[in-house]
Protein backbone atom coordinates (compact mmCIF):
# COMPACT_ATOMS: atom_id res chain seq x y z
CA UNK A 1 0.00 0.00 0.00
CA UNK A 2 1.37 3.27 -0.75
CA UNK A 3 2.04 5.46 1.93
CA UNK A 4 0.24 8.33 3.46
CA UNK A 5 2.88 11.06 2.18
CA UNK A 6 2.31 9.59 -1.68
CA UNK A 7 -1.01 9.59 -1.75
CA UNK A 8 -1.15 12.80 -0.34
CA UNK A 9 1.19 14.15 -3.21
CA UNK A 10 -1.02 12.74 -5.99
CA UNK A 11 -4.40 14.03 -4.64
CA UNK A 12 -2.61 17.49 -4.14
CA UNK A 13 -1.38 17.39 -7.92
CA UNK A 14 -4.55 16.24 -9.34
CA UNK A 15 -6.09 18.83 -7.35
CA UNK A 16 -4.61 21.55 -9.58
CA UNK A 17 -4.82 20.44 -12.90
CA UNK A 18 -8.47 20.09 -11.74
CA UNK A 19 -8.59 23.86 -11.23
CA UNK A 20 -7.03 24.41 -14.53
CA UNK A 21 -9.41 22.14 -16.53
CA UNK A 22 -12.19 23.67 -14.53
CA UNK A 23 -10.99 27.43 -15.52
CA UNK A 24 -10.25 26.24 -19.14
CA UNK A 25 -14.01 24.72 -19.11
CA UNK A 26 -15.30 28.02 -17.83
CA UNK A 27 -13.64 30.48 -20.41
CA UNK A 28 -14.50 27.68 -23.50
CA UNK A 29 -18.18 27.91 -22.37
CA UNK A 30 -17.77 31.82 -22.21
CA UNK A 31 -16.38 31.82 -26.03
CA UNK A 32 -18.49 29.33 -27.20
CA UNK A 33 -21.26 31.85 -26.74
CA UNK A 34 -19.84 34.37 -28.49
CA UNK A 35 -18.83 32.29 -31.33
CA UNK A 36 -22.27 30.82 -31.33
CA UNK A 37 -23.71 34.25 -31.60
CA UNK A 38 -21.48 35.12 -34.39
CA UNK A 39 -22.15 31.91 -36.24
CA UNK A 40 -26.04 32.83 -36.04
CA UNK A 41 -25.47 36.33 -37.21
CA UNK A 42 -23.51 35.43 -40.57
CA UNK A 43 -26.04 32.45 -41.41
CA UNK A 44 -28.78 35.15 -43.27
CA UNK A 45 -25.75 36.58 -45.44
CA UNK A 46 -24.84 33.10 -46.20
CA UNK A 47 -28.43 32.05 -46.66
CA UNK A 48 -29.09 35.15 -49.58
CA UNK A 49 -26.21 33.80 -50.78
CA UNK A 50 -26.40 30.12 -51.74
CA UNK A 51 -30.07 31.08 -52.55
CA UNK A 52 -28.75 34.09 -55.11
CA UNK A 53 -26.05 31.57 -56.72
CA UNK A 54 -27.93 28.52 -56.90
CA UNK A 55 -31.07 30.82 -58.53
CA UNK A 56 -28.11 32.20 -61.33
CA UNK A 57 -26.89 28.79 -61.94
CA UNK A 58 -30.56 27.52 -62.59
CA UNK A 59 -31.25 30.04 -64.98
CA UNK A 60 -28.40 30.16 -66.84
CA UNK A 61 -27.80 25.88 -67.18
CA UNK A 62 -25.77 26.49 -69.98
CA UNK A 63 -23.34 29.18 -69.07
CA UNK A 64 -19.59 28.25 -69.80
CA UNK A 65 -17.41 29.52 -66.90
CA UNK A 66 -14.40 28.46 -65.47
CA UNK A 67 -15.29 28.30 -62.20
CA UNK A 68 -17.83 25.75 -62.89
CA UNK A 69 -15.59 23.27 -65.20
CA UNK A 70 -13.29 20.73 -63.49
CA UNK A 71 -9.67 22.66 -63.28
CA UNK A 72 -7.02 20.61 -66.05
CA UNK A 73 -4.56 19.98 -63.41
CA UNK A 74 -5.44 16.96 -60.50
CA UNK A 75 -3.87 18.66 -58.01
CA UNK A 76 -6.84 19.53 -55.19
CA UNK A 77 -6.00 22.01 -52.68
CA UNK A 78 -7.63 21.44 -49.30
CA UNK A 79 -8.57 24.63 -46.77
CA UNK A 80 -8.48 22.55 -43.22
CA UNK A 81 -9.83 24.57 -40.48
CA UNK A 82 -8.11 23.22 -37.21
CA UNK A 83 -7.36 24.74 -33.90
CA UNK A 84 -4.16 26.32 -32.64
CA UNK A 85 -4.78 24.49 -29.64
CA UNK A 86 -5.26 21.19 -28.46
CA UNK A 87 -6.85 20.15 -25.15
CA UNK A 88 -10.14 20.28 -27.00
CA UNK A 89 -10.85 16.39 -26.90
CA UNK A 90 -11.15 14.60 -30.49
CA UNK A 91 -11.72 18.48 -32.36
CA UNK A 92 -8.56 18.41 -34.45
CA UNK A 93 -7.88 14.69 -34.48
CA UNK A 94 -11.16 14.69 -36.37
CA UNK A 95 -10.42 17.04 -39.16
CA UNK A 96 -6.82 15.26 -39.47
CA UNK A 97 -8.65 11.96 -39.95
CA UNK A 98 -11.47 13.34 -42.22
CA UNK A 99 -8.03 14.56 -44.71
CA UNK A 100 -6.23 11.34 -44.04
CA UNK A 101 -8.91 9.55 -44.94
CA UNK A 102 -10.14 11.47 -47.50
CA UNK A 103 -8.86 8.64 -50.47
CA UNK A 104 -6.82 11.46 -52.00
CA UNK A 105 -2.96 10.71 -52.92
CA UNK A 106 -0.90 12.91 -50.66
CA UNK A 107 1.29 13.94 -53.27
CA UNK A 108 -1.72 15.06 -55.61
CA UNK A 109 -3.09 17.38 -52.55
CA UNK A 110 -1.64 21.07 -51.00
CA UNK A 111 -2.91 22.11 -47.82
CA UNK A 112 -3.68 26.07 -47.57
CA UNK A 113 -4.01 25.60 -43.43
CA UNK A 114 -5.59 27.37 -40.55
CA UNK A 115 -5.17 26.04 -37.50
CA UNK A 116 -1.28 25.10 -36.01
CA UNK A 117 -2.64 21.68 -35.26
CA UNK A 118 -3.84 20.63 -38.54
CA UNK A 119 -1.10 22.18 -40.64
CA UNK A 120 1.91 20.27 -37.94
CA UNK A 121 0.31 17.25 -38.38
CA UNK A 122 -0.51 16.87 -41.93
CA UNK A 123 3.19 18.23 -42.87
CA UNK A 124 4.46 15.18 -40.50
CA UNK A 125 2.73 12.76 -42.50
CA UNK A 126 4.34 14.34 -45.88
CA UNK A 127 1.37 16.41 -47.08
CA UNK A 128 2.91 20.24 -48.71
CA UNK A 129 1.45 23.50 -47.66
CA UNK A 130 1.00 26.21 -49.84
CA UNK A 131 -0.29 28.58 -47.51
CA UNK A 132 -1.01 29.06 -43.93
CA UNK A 133 -3.17 31.27 -42.02
CA UNK A 134 -3.45 30.15 -38.72
CA UNK A 135 -3.66 33.73 -37.27
CA UNK A 136 -7.01 34.06 -38.69
CA UNK A 137 -8.74 30.97 -36.36
CA UNK A 138 -8.08 33.28 -33.18
CA UNK A 139 -10.64 35.80 -33.99
CA UNK A 140 -11.95 35.09 -37.55
CA UNK A 141 -13.05 38.54 -39.18
CA UNK A 142 -14.17 38.21 -43.03
CA UNK A 143 -11.25 40.14 -44.70
CA UNK A 144 -9.29 36.51 -43.41
CA UNK A 145 -12.02 34.94 -45.20
CA UNK A 146 -11.48 37.33 -48.42
CA UNK A 147 -7.66 36.89 -48.22
CA UNK A 148 -7.69 33.02 -48.25
CA UNK A 149 -10.54 32.70 -50.87
CA UNK A 150 -8.42 35.15 -52.78
CA UNK A 151 -5.51 32.98 -52.66
CA UNK A 152 -6.99 29.83 -53.86
CA UNK A 153 -9.18 31.09 -56.40
CA UNK A 154 -6.06 32.72 -58.00
CA UNK A 155 -4.33 29.18 -57.72
CA UNK A 156 -7.06 27.94 -59.49
CA UNK A 157 -7.11 30.79 -62.25
CA UNK A 158 -3.69 29.72 -62.80
CA UNK A 159 -4.24 26.12 -63.36
CA UNK A 160 -1.76 25.25 -60.30
CA UNK A 161 -5.12 23.37 -58.56
CA UNK A 162 -7.85 21.81 -59.95
CA UNK A 163 -11.06 21.16 -57.38
CA UNK A 164 -10.68 23.03 -54.03
CA UNK A 165 -12.27 20.98 -50.91
CA UNK A 166 -12.53 22.90 -47.30
CA UNK A 167 -12.68 20.89 -44.25
CA UNK A 168 -13.96 22.10 -41.13
CA UNK A 169 -16.44 20.99 -38.50
CA UNK A 170 -19.76 22.02 -38.58
CA UNK A 171 -21.49 22.99 -35.20
CA UNK A 172 -24.76 21.43 -34.74
CA UNK A 173 -25.29 22.06 -31.22
CA UNK A 174 -23.25 22.47 -28.25
CA UNK A 175 -22.41 18.96 -28.09
CA UNK A 176 -22.89 17.94 -32.04
CA UNK A 177 -20.10 18.72 -33.94
CA UNK A 178 -19.66 16.76 -37.41
CA UNK A 179 -16.49 16.94 -38.98
CA UNK A 180 -17.03 18.27 -42.77
CA UNK A 181 -15.23 17.89 -46.50
CA UNK A 182 -16.90 20.14 -48.36
CA UNK A 183 -16.11 21.04 -51.96
CA UNK A 184 -15.83 24.59 -53.29
CA UNK A 185 -15.03 24.75 -56.88
CA UNK A 186 -15.46 23.68 -59.55
CA UNK A 187 -18.84 24.80 -58.73
CA UNK A 188 -21.49 22.39 -60.57
CA UNK A 189 -24.83 23.07 -60.95
CA UNK A 190 -26.21 19.59 -60.04
CA UNK A 191 -24.64 19.52 -57.01
CA UNK A 192 -25.94 22.77 -55.94
CA UNK A 193 -29.63 22.30 -57.62
CA UNK A 194 -30.08 18.86 -56.05
CA UNK A 195 -30.47 20.49 -52.00
CA UNK A 196 -31.67 23.99 -54.01
CA UNK A 197 -35.30 24.17 -51.97
CA UNK A 198 -37.63 26.17 -53.23
CA UNK A 199 -37.72 26.95 -56.87
CA UNK A 200 -39.06 30.63 -57.25
CA UNK A 201 -39.25 30.86 -60.69
CA UNK A 202 -40.38 34.34 -61.00
CA UNK A 203 -39.37 37.26 -63.64
CA UNK A 204 -35.90 36.28 -65.28
CA UNK A 205 -32.90 38.45 -63.89
CA UNK A 206 -31.38 40.11 -66.29
CA UNK A 207 -27.61 40.85 -65.42
CA UNK A 208 -25.75 44.00 -65.41
CA UNK A 209 -23.29 43.23 -66.46
CA UNK A 210 -23.66 40.42 -68.47
CA UNK A 211 -24.54 36.83 -66.64
CA UNK A 212 -20.99 35.21 -67.88
CA UNK A 213 -19.18 38.61 -66.27
CA UNK A 214 -21.56 38.85 -62.77
CA UNK A 215 -20.52 34.76 -62.02
CA UNK A 216 -17.03 36.04 -62.19
CA UNK A 217 -17.68 38.64 -59.54
CA UNK A 218 -20.29 36.84 -57.53
CA UNK A 219 -18.40 33.34 -57.38
CA UNK A 220 -15.97 34.17 -55.79
CA UNK A 221 -17.80 36.36 -53.02
CA UNK A 222 -19.70 33.01 -52.78
CA UNK A 223 -16.73 31.42 -51.64
CA UNK A 224 -15.89 34.08 -49.69
CA UNK A 225 -19.09 33.63 -47.30
CA UNK A 226 -18.40 30.06 -47.47
CA UNK A 227 -15.24 30.08 -45.78
CA UNK A 228 -16.23 32.82 -43.78
CA UNK A 229 -19.07 31.06 -43.01
CA UNK A 230 -17.15 27.66 -42.24
CA UNK A 231 -14.48 29.96 -39.95
CA UNK A 232 -17.32 30.85 -37.93
CA UNK A 233 -18.82 27.50 -37.42
CA UNK A 234 -15.32 25.93 -36.49
CA UNK A 235 -14.62 28.39 -33.79
CA UNK A 236 -17.67 27.46 -32.16
CA UNK A 237 -17.41 23.64 -32.34
CA UNK A 238 -13.89 24.02 -30.67
CA UNK A 239 -14.60 25.73 -27.98
CA UNK A 240 -17.56 23.43 -27.46
CA UNK A 241 -15.46 20.82 -28.21
CA UNK A 242 -13.20 21.92 -25.25
CA UNK A 243 -15.53 22.62 -22.89
CA UNK A 244 -17.19 19.08 -23.06
CA UNK A 245 -13.27 17.53 -23.52
CA UNK A 246 -12.73 19.61 -20.09
CA UNK A 247 -16.18 19.05 -18.28
CA UNK A 248 -15.27 15.21 -18.58
CA UNK A 249 -11.20 16.08 -17.08
CA UNK A 250 -13.01 18.01 -13.94
CA UNK A 251 -15.45 15.31 -13.72
CA UNK A 252 -12.48 12.57 -13.84
CA UNK A 253 -10.34 14.53 -11.48
CA UNK A 254 -13.09 14.86 -9.10
CA UNK A 255 -13.65 10.74 -9.25
CA UNK A 256 -9.64 10.17 -8.51
CA UNK A 257 -10.03 12.36 -5.62
CA UNK A 258 -12.86 10.79 -3.90
CA UNK A 259 -11.18 7.49 -4.83
CA UNK A 260 -7.59 9.22 -3.09
CA UNK A 261 -9.35 10.58 -0.19
CA UNK A 262 -10.41 7.41 0.71
CA UNK A 263 -7.31 5.66 0.28
CA UNK A 264 -5.56 8.18 2.25
CA UNK A 265 -8.40 7.45 5.06
CA UNK A 266 -7.52 3.96 5.20
CA UNK A 267 -4.11 4.76 4.85
CA UNK A 268 -4.24 7.15 8.40
CA UNK A 269 -6.46 4.72 10.10
CA UNK A 270 -4.74 1.39 9.64
CA UNK A 271 -1.48 3.76 10.81
CA UNK A 272 -3.16 4.79 13.81
CA UNK A 273 -4.24 1.32 14.74
CA UNK A 274 -0.95 -0.23 14.18
CA UNK A 275 1.07 2.68 16.25
CA UNK A 276 -1.60 2.01 18.98
CA UNK A 277 -0.96 -1.68 18.96
CA UNK A 278 3.01 -0.98 19.27
CA UNK A 279 2.19 1.26 22.05
CA UNK A 280 0.22 -1.54 24.12
CA UNK A 281 2.65 -3.72 23.24
CA UNK A 282 5.72 -1.96 24.77
CA UNK A 283 3.27 -0.92 27.78
CA UNK A 284 2.52 -4.84 27.98
CA UNK A 285 6.30 -6.03 28.21
CA UNK A 286 7.07 -3.41 30.90
CA UNK A 287 4.37 -4.37 33.48
CA UNK B 1 -46.39 56.53 -57.87
CA UNK B 2 -45.66 58.52 -55.01
CA UNK B 3 -46.96 56.56 -52.29
CA UNK B 4 -44.78 53.24 -53.54
CA UNK B 5 -42.03 51.91 -51.16
CA UNK B 6 -39.16 49.53 -51.97
CA UNK B 7 -38.47 47.09 -49.12
CA UNK B 8 -34.61 47.19 -48.64
CA UNK B 9 -32.75 45.00 -46.55
CA UNK B 10 -29.06 45.29 -46.51
CA UNK B 11 -27.09 42.28 -45.23
CA UNK B 12 -23.40 41.82 -44.52
CA UNK B 13 -21.08 39.03 -43.36
CA UNK B 14 -21.77 39.34 -39.44
CA UNK B 15 -24.88 41.92 -39.27
CA UNK B 16 -27.85 43.10 -41.28
CA UNK B 17 -26.95 46.48 -41.45
CA UNK B 18 -30.42 48.03 -42.83
CA UNK B 19 -33.43 46.66 -43.37
CA UNK B 20 -36.57 49.17 -43.81
CA UNK B 21 -38.30 50.61 -46.35
CA UNK B 22 -37.14 53.28 -49.13
CA UNK B 23 -38.69 55.21 -51.79
CA UNK B 24 -35.49 55.10 -53.79
CA UNK B 25 -32.32 54.22 -53.20
CA UNK B 26 -28.73 55.13 -55.18
CA UNK B 27 -25.62 53.10 -55.57
CA UNK B 28 -23.04 52.74 -57.94
CA UNK B 29 -22.69 49.50 -60.04
CA UNK B 30 -20.11 48.49 -62.18
CA UNK B 31 -21.43 49.80 -65.38
CA UNK B 32 -22.49 53.41 -63.52
CA UNK B 33 -24.33 54.94 -61.36
CA UNK B 34 -27.90 53.09 -60.40
CA UNK B 35 -31.32 55.19 -59.30
CA UNK B 36 -33.95 52.43 -58.47
CA UNK B 37 -37.41 53.20 -58.09
CA UNK B 38 -40.09 51.05 -56.70
CA UNK B 39 -41.41 49.04 -59.86
CA UNK B 40 -37.47 48.23 -61.54
CA UNK B 41 -37.21 45.71 -63.51
CA UNK B 42 -35.78 42.39 -61.95
CA UNK B 43 -31.85 43.09 -62.07
CA UNK B 44 -28.48 41.68 -60.65
CA UNK B 45 -25.50 44.22 -60.42
CA UNK B 46 -22.37 44.32 -58.83
CA UNK B 47 -21.81 47.27 -56.23
CA UNK B 48 -18.83 49.26 -56.80
CA UNK B 49 -17.16 51.20 -54.49
CA UNK B 50 -19.40 54.63 -54.17
CA UNK B 51 -22.13 56.26 -52.06
CA UNK B 52 -25.38 54.60 -50.90
CA UNK B 53 -28.12 56.79 -51.00
CA UNK B 54 -31.11 55.56 -49.24
CA UNK B 55 -34.44 57.91 -49.37
CA UNK B 56 -36.56 56.42 -47.03
CA UNK B 57 -40.27 56.56 -47.08
CA UNK B 58 -40.64 58.99 -44.54
CA UNK B 59 -39.20 61.77 -46.08
CA UNK B 60 -35.38 61.20 -44.32
CA UNK B 61 -31.82 60.46 -46.94
CA UNK B 62 -29.64 58.06 -45.16
CA UNK B 63 -26.19 57.65 -47.10
CA UNK B 64 -23.25 55.13 -46.31
CA UNK B 65 -20.10 53.99 -47.82
CA UNK B 66 -20.85 50.49 -49.95
CA UNK B 67 -17.47 48.97 -51.27
CA UNK B 68 -17.90 45.56 -52.07
CA UNK B 69 -20.87 43.58 -52.87
CA UNK B 70 -23.69 43.01 -55.14
CA UNK B 71 -27.31 44.04 -55.36
CA UNK B 72 -30.25 42.00 -56.37
CA UNK B 73 -33.43 43.55 -57.63
CA UNK B 74 -36.96 42.73 -57.68
CA UNK B 75 -39.63 44.73 -58.51
CA UNK B 76 -40.74 45.96 -55.03
CA UNK B 77 -37.56 44.81 -53.14
CA UNK B 78 -34.01 45.41 -53.36
CA UNK B 79 -31.38 43.04 -51.47
CA UNK B 80 -27.89 44.05 -51.22
CA UNK B 81 -25.20 41.82 -49.98
CA UNK B 82 -22.37 43.92 -49.09
CA UNK B 83 -19.04 42.92 -48.17
CA UNK B 84 -17.98 46.11 -47.11
CA UNK B 85 -20.11 48.93 -46.24
CA UNK B 86 -20.05 51.68 -43.30
CA UNK B 87 -22.21 53.90 -41.72
CA UNK B 88 -20.18 58.04 -41.80
CA UNK B 89 -20.23 57.60 -37.94
CA UNK B 90 -18.08 54.54 -38.59
CA UNK B 91 -15.48 56.09 -41.12
CA UNK B 92 -12.10 57.21 -39.72
CA UNK B 93 -10.92 59.84 -41.52
CA UNK B 94 -7.78 60.15 -40.83
CA UNK B 95 -7.22 56.54 -41.78
CA UNK B 96 -8.95 57.57 -45.23
CA UNK B 97 -7.06 60.29 -45.83
CA UNK B 98 -3.73 58.24 -45.40
CA UNK B 99 -4.70 55.45 -47.34
CA UNK B 100 -6.42 57.80 -50.47
CA UNK B 101 -2.39 59.52 -49.77
CA UNK B 102 -0.77 56.18 -50.31
CA UNK B 103 -2.85 55.28 -52.93
CA UNK B 104 -2.06 58.14 -55.28
CA UNK B 105 1.54 57.52 -54.56
CA UNK B 106 1.37 54.23 -55.33
CA UNK B 107 -0.23 55.18 -58.61
CA UNK B 108 2.32 57.49 -59.74
CA UNK B 109 5.26 54.89 -58.93
CA UNK B 110 5.25 52.35 -61.63
CA UNK B 111 4.83 49.01 -60.64
CA UNK B 112 3.20 45.85 -61.55
CA UNK B 113 -0.15 45.69 -63.41
CA UNK B 114 -1.98 44.10 -60.53
CA UNK B 115 -0.77 46.48 -58.08
CA UNK B 116 -1.85 49.48 -59.95
CA UNK B 117 -5.81 47.69 -60.02
CA UNK B 118 -5.19 47.40 -56.13
CA UNK B 119 -4.47 51.28 -55.77
CA UNK B 120 -7.03 52.73 -57.67
CA UNK B 121 -9.62 50.68 -55.59
CA UNK B 122 -8.26 51.55 -52.42
CA UNK B 123 -7.90 54.71 -53.82
CA UNK B 124 -11.91 54.63 -54.97
CA UNK B 125 -13.10 53.53 -51.58
CA UNK B 126 -10.90 56.25 -49.57
CA UNK B 127 -12.14 58.90 -51.93
CA UNK B 128 -15.78 57.67 -51.17
CA UNK B 129 -14.91 57.76 -47.78
CA UNK B 130 -14.08 60.84 -47.73
CA UNK B 131 -16.65 62.37 -49.81
CA UNK B 132 -19.34 60.67 -47.44
CA UNK B 133 -17.57 62.52 -44.32
CA UNK B 134 -16.56 65.57 -45.84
Amino acid sequence: MASMKDIKRRKMSIQSTEQITKAMKLVATVKLQKAKGRAENSRPYFDAMYGTVSSMLAASGTINHPFLKEGESSRKAIITLTGNRGLAGGYNANVERLVTGSGFDKDDCVIYAVGTKGRDYLKKRGYSIAADYSEAINAPMYADAMEIGKKVLEDFKAGEIGEIYLAYTSFKNTVVHEPRLLKLLPLKAEDILADAQEEEVSAPLTYEPEAEVALDHIIPKYINSLIYGALMEAVASENGARMTAMDNATNNADEMISDLSLKYNRARQSSITQELTEIIAGANALA
Amino acid sequence: MADKVLKLNIMTPDRTFYDGEASMVEFTSTEGELGIYPGHIPLASIVAPGVLTIHEAGGEVKKAALHSGFAKISTDEIMILAEVIEWPDEIDINRANEAKERAQRRLSGKDSGLDIQRAELALKRSLTRISLKG
